[in-house]
């Protein structure tokens, strides 16, 4: 386990996250140096589309997660649709059935809270549109496990009460414009 | 697991249960049941698991209540319709060069997956030459499969699944309404064995055609999962087959070379020749 990543970037989307994602993930190199662990919500009836429609948009590899897979730099993971999302120490990739939280199946917050045990201060995660509450206990799992937690800005978000509860339950988030959360993540990760 | 003094409670209240009820949770992924046990320690109200551990050890009702947590699976009849109807076009015909069949059902929970094979079976003509064994670690789900009772908004998703899985007649032939939800019929539960059985501490009972595990391996650590998946190819006869979740892989077991892939999509492998 010693070449597993010690760092990574967890994502959680909702309404509008195609859009929202489009902006953020094709402006990654190939090479950035962590992996980038997704949840988005998405009806289980149009399951796996994600994966092929940001494999052609984007430099990094892009896939649907394989129960105990190991995550790797490089690569973006998209959590299966009817399916939890947890990280294990170490960075194996695991899956769960259990019952969906606050009505989500995949949970933001399954994913951020199990990363935030994971990765600790090397986790960061990113919170974006949605119009529902999920990823906000998620975010405050990742602050107190002092990782870094970027909001997309309320005010430009297709759907802002994601956003808005993040920023309620993790004050510290770095609030920002959709455009400007892949430059920071390249900055942040530059500099480990 | 870290050296946190919450992971450190935790360790040691999966090895009390192991130690004075025999059922091994050590081996399961952690995330998940860290998530479960939380979940549990809250709901029962307890400050620590430590006191969890107490009660647990002293009082034997607790067991029943604590597994409840641990063993929850959430399953629906025909689950990921194309993997039945894999299982219909693709393995059924060779099914059918037995005369006679053993399939089993490991990690069974309330019964959903097995109804869904039953009903399969049947549709086929496949199931006077078959025994079902179905089996699961907690008493209170091999009830529930037992039963065979589900409630009615649930009904709906299973319709659907059942056409999209190829079925070839109505799934309301197979219920009636009562109990407050949807009976299915107990003649497709006569040729099923319900069994207490561990992939994590029991051996081989009988030599399958068929095993179905689906969404069980997910919760388990790599080194249960090769212990299972050997118990398996252990368990099968030569070209039998193993159907596993749609998202869970051999890929990364030291069994992966025992298995050959059927239906790669849908997760259906083949036992290779020893």
């Amino acid at each position: 386990m010693n070449d597993a990543p010690e760092r990574a970037i967890v994502i959680g989307a909702s309404a509008g996250a195609i859009e929202a994602l489009s902006v953020i993930l094709p402006a990654l190199p190939a090479d950035f140096p962590a992996p980038i662990l997704i949840v988005v919500h998405i009806p289980s009836d149009r399951s796996n589309f994600l994966s092929p429609l940001f494999a052609a948009k984007c430099q990094m590899s892009v896939r649907e997660v394989e129960d105990k897979e190991p995550a790797e730099r490089g690569i973006v993971y998209f959590a299966p649709s009817n399916y939890h999302l947890l990280v294990e120490e170490g960075g194996t990739l695991a899956l769960s059935a259990d019952e969906p939280v606050q009505h989500s199946r995949p949970s933001i917050d399954v994913l951020f809270e199990s990363a935030a045990e994971a990765y600790g201060a090397g986790l960061v995660g990113v919170v974006l549109t949605g119009a529902n509450e999920d990823g906000s206990s998620g975010a405050q799992a990742i602050a107190s496990a002092h990782g870094t937690v970027i909001v997309e800005d309320p005010a430009g978000a297709y759907a802002e009460t994601m956003p808005r509860a993040a920023i309620r339950k993790c004050p510290e988030a770095h609030v920002m414009a959709l455009d400007a959360i892949a430059p920071f993540l390249l900055r942040e990760l530059g500099r480990s | 697991m870290s050296d946190s003094i919450e992971d450190i409670e935790m360790r040691l209240l999966l090895e009390a249960i192991h130690l004075r009820y025999h059922y091994d949770f050590r081996h399961y992924a952690q995330a998940s049941v860290r998530r479960r046990l939380r979940q549990a320690k809250k709901q029962l109200q307890f400050d620590t698991f430590s006191a969890m551990q107490e009660a647990l050890l002293h009082d034997e009702t607790m067991l029943s209540r604590i597994l409840g947590y641990l063993t929850v699976q959430v399953s629906e009849m025909f689950r990921d319709p194309s993997f039945f109807l894999a299982i219909r076009e693709k393995v059924v015909p060779h099914l059918r060069t037995y005369p006679s069949l053993k399939v089993w059902i490991a990690g069974c929970s309330g019964g959903e997956e097995l109804h869904s094979y039953a009903i399969l079976f049947r549709e086929e003509g496949l199931e006077d030459r078959t025994i079902f064994y179905a089996t699961d670690i907690s008493p209170d789900a091999l009830e529930t499969a037992a039963r065979g009772i589900y409630s009615l908004d649930r009904i709906a998703g299973f319709t659907e699944n059942h056409r999209a899985a190829g079925g070839k007649t109505s799934l309301s032939d197979y219920y009636s309404t009562g109990y407050g939800g949807a009976v299915f019929d107990k003649t497709l539960r006569e040729r099923v064995v319900f069994s207490d059985h561990s992939l994590v501490t029991d051996a081989v009972f009988a030599e399958m055609h068929l095993i179905s595990c689906r969404n069980v391996l997910i919760y388990f650590d790599r080194t249960l999962q090769d212990r299972a998946l050997g118990l398996f190819r252990d368990s099968l006869v030569r070209n039998g087959f193993l159907g596993l979740g749609a998202k869970e892989s051999i890929r990364f077991s030291d069994h992966a070379s025992s298995f050959s892939d059927f239906a790669r999509t849908e997760k259906i492998y083949q036992r290779r020749e020893p």
